[in-house]
């Protein structure tokens, strides 16, 4: 039986996507390590992410406190907004915005620049001078990406629960520790242990991901466009894969 | 053409790397290559080749575009793996070598490619510290430095040493190309079209400084080209590749006064 092509084509790309995280897996604990390179790539992804991330998630704060206060009001519970706000950002709105906004801004990069890297020979020359471009460009890439994301989205929630606090107090007042002492009060372990387990996972897809689609990237400049186009898609639609496998797990375990 | 010996060559390098030394592949060559097939797909493109390349002996590999030239050259430093057949360099074969193994021969084969392929974000001077930083981790700062500034002198552009490859121009791309792959004091070089893309005052600098840097290090090259004002410079042998094979080989003197057909037309 022969299978569509686009079948045939996904599951090329799955096997190859699977290859290449064994080959990341076989290669990140065998020496040499390039620690300098990682710090650079610690760098360029984490902090230089840090105005944008923060940047939304400030936005993403205020605006989901002022959609929810309508709602709230008429049911006469306005005084949990910050209870409600607080665990929408730290177990769900966080995480995925943070993600879907480390894809587009970290997958794209990564994906145009191994992309770019790779149809101009540049990998190739590496290679031939001896020194492993997987190990040098793939895998400081995915480990700083795994690294920096759950960073970013402690910072982001941290800034996204000032931004709620600057909504709550649009239209009425509420001080900044009462405010604070309600989120922590109504935050419990389960809230926090899946929600950073989840960025791991969300930072280690993105960063493979980009990674796979730029290390693979054929057919010159048009190509690298492709590559850091679907590093974006691909990697965004697995946040929300990984999302929902890491609910129903921790669902499972009971930590929900 | 340079006489083939069996001997072998110590060469100046860092001490934590110890000297340099070319053992013959077989029969007195430093690269033997025996029966190579390869193909893409159901396109063969190297079809029983067989070529040996002498110590200290450039030899020219002509062909039409697409005739496998740069497939053979990627096999023998092992960037393509050669379906069957012996690719010996020197004096291992590539196709049975395992990364770690490949890696130490690279050490000691430097690729030119046709695209030049500096690291466009690193300046010039990362472009050349980056594979001596990878073989040589014991290199002190000072050392890499006068490593960097000596093999940018060899190919007379010590001034461009904190410029970006950007701002260079094709010429002065080659030359820092081939800087970085001489700062590694390789024993045999791989230039994969050379000139192509470059003025006829260009090209024919840096057909000279091939020619310089064979008499200078002592290297054995295979140098792939169609470009016959290159091969006349360079050359101490020519070998054809036609149809996957190796057509024809002798001195360019003897390829100009050919009436075969299919060598004739390279001068037209």
């Amino acid at each position: 039986m022969r299978l569509p092509s686009k079948f045939r084509q996904f599951l090329d790309e799955t096997g190859g996507m699977a290859l290449f995280t064994g080959r990341f897996f076989s290669q990140e604990f065998r020496p040499r390590f390039e620690f300098r390179e990682l710090l650079m790539q610690c760098y360029i992804i984490g902090y230089n992410s840090l105005p944008l991330v923060g940047l939304t998630g400030f936005i993403t704060g205020l605006v989901l406190t002022m959609q929810l206060r309508p709602a709230l009001v008429v049911y006469g519970v306005q005084s949990q907004l910050p209870v409600m706000v607080g665990i929408a950002i730290v177990r769900e709105i966080g995480p995925v915005i943070t993600a879907l906004i480390f894809a587009g801004k970290i997958g794209s990069s990564i994906g145009a620049e191994l992309g770019s890297m790779k149809v101009t020979e540049q990998i190739d020359a590496m290679e031939v001078s001896g020194t492993n471009p997987f190990k040098y460009l793939v895998v400081t890439r995915v480990v700083a990406a795994t690294l920096m994301l759950p960073i970013l989205v402690v910072l982001s929630d941290t800034i996204s629960l000032f931004g709620a606090y600057v909504g709550v107090n649009i239209r009425s007042v509420t001080s900044f520790s009462l405010f604070f002492r309600q989120i922590f009060a109504s935050l419990a372990f389960g809230d926090v242990l899946p929600a950073v387990i989840k960025t791991f996972l969300f930072g280690f897809a993105i960063g493979m991901v980009g990674c796979y689609r730029g290390y693979n990237s054929r057919n010159g400049t048009r190509g690298v466009g492709r590559s850091a186009n679907s590093a974006v898609v691909i990697s965004s639609i697995l946040v929300f894969i990984i999302d929902l496998m890491v609910v129903q797990v921790t669902a499972l375990l009971g930590l929900n | 053409m340079h006489a083939v010996r069996s001997d072998t060559v110590e060469k100046e390098g860092p001490a934590s790397d110890g000297p340099h030394t070319v053992g013959p592949a077989t029969d007195g060559s430093v690269i033997a290559i025996e029966h190579v097939f390869k193909r893409f797909g159901s396109n063969v493109v190297l079809n029983d080749f067989s070529l040996a390349v002498g110590k200290e002996e450039n030899v020219v590999v002509l062909g039409k575009s697409g005739s496998g030239k740069s497939v053979l050259i990627k096999c023998i430093i092992g960037l393509l793996r050669a379906e069957s057949g012996q690719i010996s360099v020197p004096g291992q074969n590539i196709p049975d070598l395992n990364h770690d193994e490949l890696d130490r021969i690279r050490a000691k084969v430097g690729f030119l490619f046709q695209s030049n392929a500096l690291y466009d974000s690193m300046t010039v001077r990362k472009n050349l510290e980056f594979p001596l930083r990878r073989h040589w981790i014991d290199l002190s700062q000072e050392k890499i430095d006068s490593m960097v500034t000596e093999a940018l002198g060899n190919v007379n552009l010590a001034h461009t040493v904190d410029m970006m490859p950007e701002e260079l121009s094709g010429g002065m791309s080659k030359r820092v190309a081939l800087a970085r792959t001489l700062i590694l004091k390789p024993d045999i070089i791989l230039y994969d079209e050379p000139t192509t893309g470059l003025d006829p005052v260009t090209a024919k600098e840096i057909s000279t400084l091939i020619v310089d840097i064979q008499r200078k290090f002592h290297t054995a090259s295979i140098i792939i080209s169609h470009d016959m004002h290159c091969v006349k410079l360079v050359s101490d042998r020519v070998a054809l590749l036609d149809g996957g094979k190796r057509y024809w080989q002798g001195k360019y003197e003897e390829m100009e006064a050919s009436n075969d057909q299919v060598l004739k037309q390279f001068f037209e």
